[in-house]
């Protein structure tokens, strides 16, 4: 019997999506591990890329409290790429489940940072740019921006799944380390590409310190140079219309990540709204992997097909 | 559909085992790049830099650390061994086992990112001290391989 063609174009789609992850899981099998050092922060970015080459697979989920509406938990995966030393570029899938009412995708985005100076300075700037498509449902708060306020998402995913977003967003990543405290700053201002949106801005801190600065001579899991623990604070900013800090919101929130030698990372962080138009309380947890030398591996895969 | 999940399962994990044991192969036998350019960049450092005394000069337990370091951020460029890859040059050449600690201190925090190396400034000082004893020490490596040699 023939296959519809509305039908098989959908088994394509999941053919192809197949073989994909399939290339993928191969590449990661022949990829080594890599120990990375990666800090604490969850919004806020430091001036440090990912290393050339290596590939770093991320999940990340958000349980937040809501008024007015179910709590939330919201959760996305992260395929971060060392494209240079200068260059890293990074793809991420959204969801989110609000309790009491449903699952859904939210969307993606497409995320490039570059390295401006060659070497360490007294302040390193990086520039990021991200694309984003997004419906209203998304909930993954990786930034705060404009006047975004936790009523925005006490409405029905039915309802919020409707308003489509395609956003461009720019930050400038300013970061120091020094004698182990790395600070960093980001300012950002989005742009919904849809007419009529004004540009948004919001900024995201963070300051973190290793808890031992000298490594131990034993291979060890629990060793205080794994454990590296931090603060940020991350907020909105208003609009060109409206620019500050009222009718937004803000937060707080302590971070710590354990790297741990086989490569893994997991991060963990409570986060607190510092007013009423904020979340009361966000609870981030993340665990992420490095592999180490997965573009030679891509390439020798493509090389042999 | 079964056959279709199969095949690139069955073709793929020999393919990812072969790339596997291939890349060991490479680590060890692909040329260093070892051009002069690229210790070039350790002449680069300021006299200042360079100036900069080891805090953990002969210290054996920072020779151990640093060893442990190496493997976790360096070997996978620069070989188990430091004896240099196709990415990487090797670090037992004598620009390196001759060149000031603070030299390499200060290459190892500002990276050489035009040519492939990032910055390791998010290692806090000790560790990258340490891994700049771990890099001398071959140097006595080296001179106890020269002598065995017949």
């Amino acid at each position: 019997m023939p296959v519809p063609k509305k039908e098989w174009k959908g088994l394509a789609l999941v053919r192809a999506l197949c073989s994909s992850l399939f290339a993928l899981a191969i590449c990661l099998c022949s990829c080594p591990r890599s120990h990375a050092q990666e800090s604490p922060y969850i919004v806020t970015y430091d001036h440090y890329l990912e290393e050339p080459g290596n590939l770093d697979v991320e999940y990340f989920s958000t349980f937040g409290t809501q008024r007015g509406a179910g709590d939330f938990h919201a959760f996305w995966m992260e395929f971060e790429y060392g494209a240079t030393a200068w260059w890293t570029t990074e793809f991420y899938l959204d969801a989110q489940t609000t309790f009491h009412d449903s699952t859904l995708f939210t969307g993606f985005r497409w995320e490039n940072r570059f390295r401006v100076l060659q070497r360490e300075h007294f302040i390193n700037p990086v520039v990021y740019i991200e694309y984003e498509q997004k419906n209203g449902a998304d909930k993954i708060l990786k930034e705060v921006e404009g006047h975004d306020v936790e009523s925005d998402d006490a409405v029905a995913n039915a309802s919020l799944r409707q308003e489509h977003d395609r956003e461009l967003e720019f930050k400038l990543l300013l970061s120091k380390t020094f004698k182990g405290w790395n600070v960093a700053v980001n300012p950002l201002a989005g742009k919904n590409l849809s007419a009529g949106h004004p540009w948004e801005f919001g900024y995201a801190i963070g300051a973190s310190h290793p808890l031992a600065l000298a490594a131990s001579p034993n291979r060890c899991n629990l060793c205080r140079e794994n454990f590296i623990a931090g603060v940020e604070m991350y907020g909105g900013l208003g609009d060109a219309d409206s620019f500050g800090l009222h009718d937004t919101s803000h937060y707080l929130a302590p971070a710590v990540a354990w790297n741990l030698p086989s490569g893994w990372t997991l991060r963990l962080s409570p986060g607190f709204g510092l007013n009423d138009n904020s979340h009361r309380f966000l609870l981030r947890w993340g665990v992420s992997r490095e592999f180490a030398g997965f573009g030679e591996a891509v390439r020798r895969l493509l090389g042999r097909l | 559909m079964t056959a279709w999940f199969a095949a690139p399962l069955g073709l793929g994990l020999p393919v990812a085992l072969a790339n596997n044991s291939q890349k060991r192969e490479t680590r060890t036998l692909a040329q260093p790049r070892n051009d002069e350019s690229v210790y070039g960049e350790i002449a680069k450092a300021p006299a200042e830099a360079r100036a900069k005394r080891n805090p953990f000069e002969n210290d054996a337990k920072a020779i151990a650390a640093g060893s442990k370091l190496f493997e976790q951020h360096c070997a996978e460029c620069h070989g188990n061994m430091a004896e240099g890859s196709k990415k990487a040059p090797s670090l037992r050449e004598d620009e390196v086992q001759r060149a000031e600690p603070g030299a390499l201190f200060w290459v190892l925090t500002n990276g050489v990112v035009r040519r492939g190396m990032p910055v390791w400034s998010k290692l806090p000082e000790p560790q990258r001290w340490q891994i700049v004893s771990f890099l001398k020490s071959l140097r006595n490596d080296i001179s106890m391989h020269s002598a065995s040699l017949p």
